[in-house]
């Protein structure tokens, strides 16, 4: 524990930097300098500060630490209340640690307007810390979507040439969600009257309400993630976006939809989760097949890797919802190596298309011979997306599917060609672009990495091996909350039995007693 | 000892890999051969602790992954059956790493050459000392990466590329089958430790669970899927098709890689699940089954090919479906005799293979070779020896290894055993005619190469000729000596049968009270526990008193088939013309490899990219997109023009979606609880 807040002192830094960012006055190259600088210095200044929780966290509880209350509408019973537990703790790290590696990223290859760039990437650091910190449902609910309107604009502003219709397109989806999502919340405050997140975990409300809701946050949580269908903004938002904003979007972005369902829906609506949990069962193993399929006929790369998102995160949506400490650990896991290797690979893509310009596969090939460090840490990463034991890939992927497995046979039969397809677009993807002939001059004329380049990958690749040969540092960690999540969820489930409920037709609810014991 | 044994490889691999450039191509090569040296040595001394002192031991390095109640440690279990396997990977690997100098030795990239051998031997050594499936799962990912990486390693070369691919694809549909494998073993046993696994199997004899809808018999699910693991790594039958063009890749990754090593890891997952594999005898069938037609079929295959090396790896297909079939009769031992002996004969096989590749120029095929065994004489001797080996001629090692199996398939009394035996025995026949084939093709005759090849034939160097002889002297004695511990019969028999009737009809390593001596030589006291057979399975017990005809069927078989290659390729010419003419479409079969290849492109290649294609164009823009988001963006659009007449401001376009979006909602929620 520590004697000041922490949290709030994370969150708020990044703000304060963009507001020193926002008086810097001088020639336009005085500006874009010290605005780099201050956004580079702010962010890995915040990032200490993780490490430095992280530190101190308690791996041995399940209850919120670093907790800070403070009344903000006590009229109406809002709170500002920040606090972690296991299941946010390494979200909040993650964020921490990506923003800093983006702004690198960014250092060369943003030209106009760095100013504003970073001014929005610093906010963008403090909606997404925000979101995995807030312990009241509207201090969540403002984070949540406030870390769209930095996103938005940064495809919008800094993107490629359909950006309108990507940042439009992706605006569009997520709002979509997020009035369903206030609707419940407000729903949800006047039934139990407080909008405290650890006390809606505790008092679940009444069954038919919680299908309601349930939905209403699906809608929300599901197109953050993606799930398939509402996946289409995902690979149009990737392509269109900056390096760096990929690497956010798929890094972070993605994991707030997976955190969502972990701190509300399944806590607050177990009745619901489990009457739903075939239906995300299949949506999961739809989107991992199908978005498989679409990413091996991609033609260019980020695409490509967009849609290998969708698949990873189909994982992540059958994990969590199989209720099972292996799926639910796992899921969390995946998130956090997704977070690490999808936000790796964008970077990868960056790289060379800062040489060349273009994301379209044809235009490479044989580049191993000029950039044999670009291919190796490129390996690297596309084994982890793979899911290749040794890298963190592997430890989620196989966790979540053990989890499935233990829930529902033909599922888990489903899911698991997935690790066949990811292999092949992941293979063909890197045969393509680093093997082969030099058909391309220019691209084989390319330099390799310089610096600046390697100093941001190695800490990605330390991560990724690290994660895959030791993951109990994250799991021992993860595991106390998780396995108080599942206490509260399968108590509830058997006090409806309890009292009588009788399922619907055709209903069917996991329950321990329902799975067979050797 | 044990780390000793397994990761010096690892740590030369770091070496040689991220700091090739400054230790160079000869540091490398220097750490890497020495690593692995070392590593052999250990194995030896430790093989020697296990089996003769009869200690297996496990050491725990670290936690893996611990999740409820599921975790995996890092571990090292070296029992007898890993002792073995130590000894032949480590000793395999270091004649090739030797090799190797040689052999690369005009290759720009010595140095990571040496760096991904040593890699794979990692991963393999980590294979088989796995206490635990997930760890066994790491190594065989592993060595399916290194296999890859080497297959791929003329990574300007696009067909190298694209079979590295296919190779680890196809391995990774095998994969597909051991995961949920995994996942089965672990819902039925609870954990997926080794140990506790073995000693569950018999309680859960007659335990079946859900799967897939059906109320099925546990223990042959998990180990058919398990199964269908081992088929993708040893290249069985339907899933063989990465073999062959794994030899894109250089000649000693051929030898260690897709003959000795990698490809055996099928055989030893099956032979380390024997104590559970007995109480699946359907699962057994299959494999026997399975194993049987992949040992027809490749050696069919290997009777048409030209190219030199896919001619040896056909062969190495069909003697891993001998050893599966051994298994699928549960003899356990034979299968991995077997695969002992023929790790040492097909490396030698593939390395002097090699050595002629080296003097031929990088010349594979067999056609353009001829007329050159006085040139190399020392390479043209020791491909007899392994392929005299390899046809089963007495006092070589194949001889003992392939009979006991035969003699077990037909032991065994079954109708897959029969199956398999007649299999194997044809087989035999075709495997003696193509190795003569391609030493007459190769050595004997008219020179068939241009002038330049000829004039520039010569012997390999010393550092490619010296492991050759370690792995000739494997290929002529490790028969004659590993016999008897292997597989040999039970001299005491009515005595032990009485006895073990007892201990619930299963064999017992019975406990002799004599010196060390005595009780290694026998089979029960060689593989200790690490080989478990019911009594009534005991087939390798029974081959010592099958009928003589069925001992010696086998030998005049290779005998035959080393008689016809003669008359058809030295002494009648032109015959081999005839036949093929006059056999014309079951040579086109062979030749054509069945078609596997051309079916699976059409069904599984074709289909995928073609529904990716479907799901991406319709599925996500004709479907999703348009009636999706575009949809309600120009639908609201447009119904923002209408209201633009009572409000301006684009807020409407929200609004609109938020209103329909509610509708929908609760439309859809009014249907569906029906209020």
């Amino acid at each position: 524990m520590v004697d000041f807040p922490i949290l709030s002192l994370m969150t708020a830094l990044p703000l304060i930097g963009a507001l020193f960012i926002f008086f810097i006055r001088g020639d336009a190259e005085t500006v874009d300098r010290n605005a780099k600088f201050t956004a580079f210095y702010c962010s890995t200044f915040t990032f200490a500060l993780a490490l430095f929780m992280l530190g101190r966290f308690d791996g041995t509880t399940a209850d919120f630490q670093f907790v800070e209350k403070a009344d903000w509408f006590p009229s109406l019973g809002i709170s500002y209340h920040m606090g972690v537990d296991g299941i946010s703790v390494f979200f909040v790290a993650l964020s921490a640690f990506l923003t800093p590696l983006c702004i690198l990223a960014s250092w060369t290859s943003i030209k106009k307007r760095v100013k504003e760039y970073m001014i929005a990437f610093l906010v963008l650091e403090t909606m997404m810390i925000g979101t995995f910190c807030a312990l009241d449902a509207v201090l969540f609910y403002v984070f949540f979507e406030g870390v769209l309107i930095p996103m938005f604009l940064i495809i919008g502003v800094w993107g490629g040439p359909r950006r309108v219709y990507s940042a439009f397109k992706f605006f569009l989806y997520t709002l979509l969600g997020s009035v369903l999502m206030l609707l419940a919340l407000l729903t949800m405050y006047f039934q139990v009257g407080t909008t405290d997140i650890p006390t809606l975990m505790e008092n679940p409300v009444a069954r038919d309400l919680q299908m309601w809701l349930w939905v209403a946050f699906f809608a929300s949580f599901a197109v953050k993630m993606p799930m398939w269908p509402v996946h289409t903004w995902l690979p149009d938002a990737h392509v269109e976006a900056p390096t760096a904003g990929s690497v956010i979007l798929a890094g972070v972005l993605l994991k707030m939809g997976g955190y969502g369902f972990l701190r509300f829906s399944l806590p607050m609506f177990p009745e619901a989760s489990a009457y739903y949990a075939d239906f995300v069962y299949w949506l999961s193993v739809i989107a991992i097949i199908y978005t498989s399929l679409v990413a091996l006929v991609q033609e260019d790369m980020k695409k490509l890797i967009a849609y290998s998102s969708v698949a990873h995160m189909g994982f992540v949506t059958l994990g969590i919802f199989t209720a099972t400490s292996q799926g639910i650990e796992g899921g969390i896991f995946q998130m956090i190596s997704h977070g690490v290797i999808s936000g790796a690979l964008f970077l990868i893509v960056g790289v060379v298309y800062d040489r060349l310009h273009t994301r379209e596969i044809a235009r490479y090939g044989g580049i191993v011979k000029n950039m044999p460090k670009y291919a190796t840490i490129f390996m690297i990463f596309m084994l982890g997306s793979v899911g290749l034991p040794g890298t963190s890939g592997f430890v989620g992927e196989f966790l979540t599917l053990l989890g499935a497995f233990r829930v529902d046979t033909t599922v888990a039969l489903f899911a698991t060609t997935g690790v066949v397809l990811g292999a092949a677009y992941m293979l063909v993807l890197y045969k393509r672009v680093v093997f082969g002939e030099a058909v391309n001059k220019d691209a084989a004329a390319m330099k390799d990495l310089d610096q600046r380049e390697v100093f941001i990958f190695v800490p990605l690749v330390l991560l990724v091996i690290w994660l895959g040969v030791a993951p109990g540092y994250v799991m021992e960690r993860i595991s106390p909350s998780v396995d108080k999540l599942i206490a509260q969820y399968e108590t509830a489930l058997e006090q409806t039995q309890v009292i009588g409920v009788e399922p619907a037709a055709g209903e069917t609810i996991w329950t321990p007693e329902a799975m067979p014991h050797d | 000892m044990e780390i000793l044994a397994v990761f010096p490889p690892l740590f030369a691999f770091l070496l040689a890999g991220l700091f090739g450039k400054q230790i160079g191509a000869a540091g490398a090569q220097f750490v890497t051969c020495a690593a692995v040296i070392l590593s052999a040595f250990c194995s030896v001394v430790l093989f020697f602790d296990v089996v003769f002192d009869q200690d297996p031991r496990t050491v725990v390095l670290a936690g893996w992954i611990a999740s409820g109640d599921f975790s995996v440690n890092w571990a090292l279990r070296v029992d007898q059956l890993t002792a073995v396997m130590l000894c032949v990977i480590n000793i395999v690997s270091s004649c090739v790493h030797v090799y190797s100098i040689g052999y690369m030795s005009h290759d720009p990239c010595k140095g990571r050459f040496m760096a991904y051998l040593s890699l794979f031997t990692f991963a393999m050594l980590m294979l088989v000392t796995a206490d635990n499936l997930l760890q066994l799962f790491f190594g065989w990912e592993g060595v399916g990466l290194a296999s890859y990486l080497l297959i791929g390693f003329w990574n300007h070369k696009n067909s190298a590329n694209a079979a590295a691919v296919k190779a680890f694809v196809v391995n990774r549909v095998g994969d597909f089958g051991l995961a949920l494998g995994v996942m089965a073993t672990f819902f039925v046993f609870g954990t997926v430790e080794f140990e506790a696994i073995f000693d569950k199997a018999p309680e859960l004899a007659t335990h079946t669970f859900n799967f897939l809808g059906y109320e099925l018999h546990s223990i042959t699910v998990i180990t058919l899927l398990l199964f269908i693991g081992a088929c993708g790594k040893s290249a069985q039958l339907g899933l063989h098709t990465w073999l062959p063009d794994a030899m894109e890749g250089p000649t000693p990754v051929s030898a260690l890689i897709h003959a000795a090593t990698m490809v055996t890891a099928g055989v030893f997952l099956m032979a380390r699940f024997s104590p559970v594999l007995e109480y699946a005898p359907l699962t057994l069938q299959v494999i026997c089954i399975v194993g049987g037609l992949t040992a027809f079929v490749a050696a069919t295959i290997g009777l048409t090919q030209f190219d030199i090396k896919r001619v040896i790896a056909y062969s190495t297909m069909s003697q891993l479906g001998y050893m599966f079939f051994a298994i699928g009769v549960s003899a356990y031992g034979a299968a991995i005799f077997h695969l002992m002996t023929h790790a040492f004969f097909k490396a030698l096989l593939f390395l002097g293979a090699g050595s002629v590749i080296h003097a031929m120029s990088d010349e594979q095929d067999m056609r353009k070779m001829g007329g050159i065994y006085k040139m190399i004489p020392f390479t043209y001797g020791l491909m007899w020896i392994g392929s005299l080996a390899l046809a089963g001629i007495p006092l070589f090692a194949g001889y003992y290894s392939k009979d006991i199996i035969l003699e077990s398939a037909f032991a065994d009394h079954t109708w897959f055993g029969n199956f398999a035996f007649w299999l194997g025995i044809a087989a035999a026949l075709m495997t003696a005619f193509y190795s003569w084939r391609l030493i007459l093709m190769t050595f004997h005759g008219k020179p068939r190469a241009d002038e330049k090849v000829m004039a520039h034939v010569h012997e390999s160097p010393a550092v490619m000729l010296s492991p050759l002889v370690v792995l000739a002297t494997g290929a002529l004695f490790a028969g004659a000596v590993f016999y008897e511990p292997f597989v040999a019969g039970d001299h005491h028999e009515p005595e032990l049968v009485a006895h073990e009737v007892e201990l619930e009809r299963e064999v017992e390593a019975p406990t002799y009270e004599g010196g060390h001596e005595e009780s290694v030589w026998n089979r029960h006291a060689f593989w200790g526990e690490s080989l478990k057979v019911l009594h009534e399975n005991d087939t390798v017990q029974a081959a010592h008193h099958v009928p003589e005809w069925v001992k010696l069927l086998p030998l005049f078989m290779g005998l035959g088939g080393i008689f016809l290659a003669y008359v058809i390729y030295m002494w009648r010419e032109g015959v081999a013309q005839k036949l093929a003419a006059g056999l014309k479409p079951l040579y086109n079969l062979s030749f054509n490899k069945w078609y596997f290849d051309e079916l699976y492109q059409k069904v599984f290649v074709e289909s995928a990219w073609g529904l990716g294609r479907f799901f991406s164009v319709s599925g996500d823009r004709k479907i999703i997109d348009r009636y999706g988001p575009d949809g309600v963006a120009s639908a609201s659009a447009g119904i923002a023009g209408l209201l633009q007449r009572f409000q301006s401001g684009y807020m409407y376009q929200y609004a609109f979606v938020m209103i329909i979006a509610v509708i929908g909602l609760m439309s859809w929620f009014v249907f569906r609880t029906g209020m």
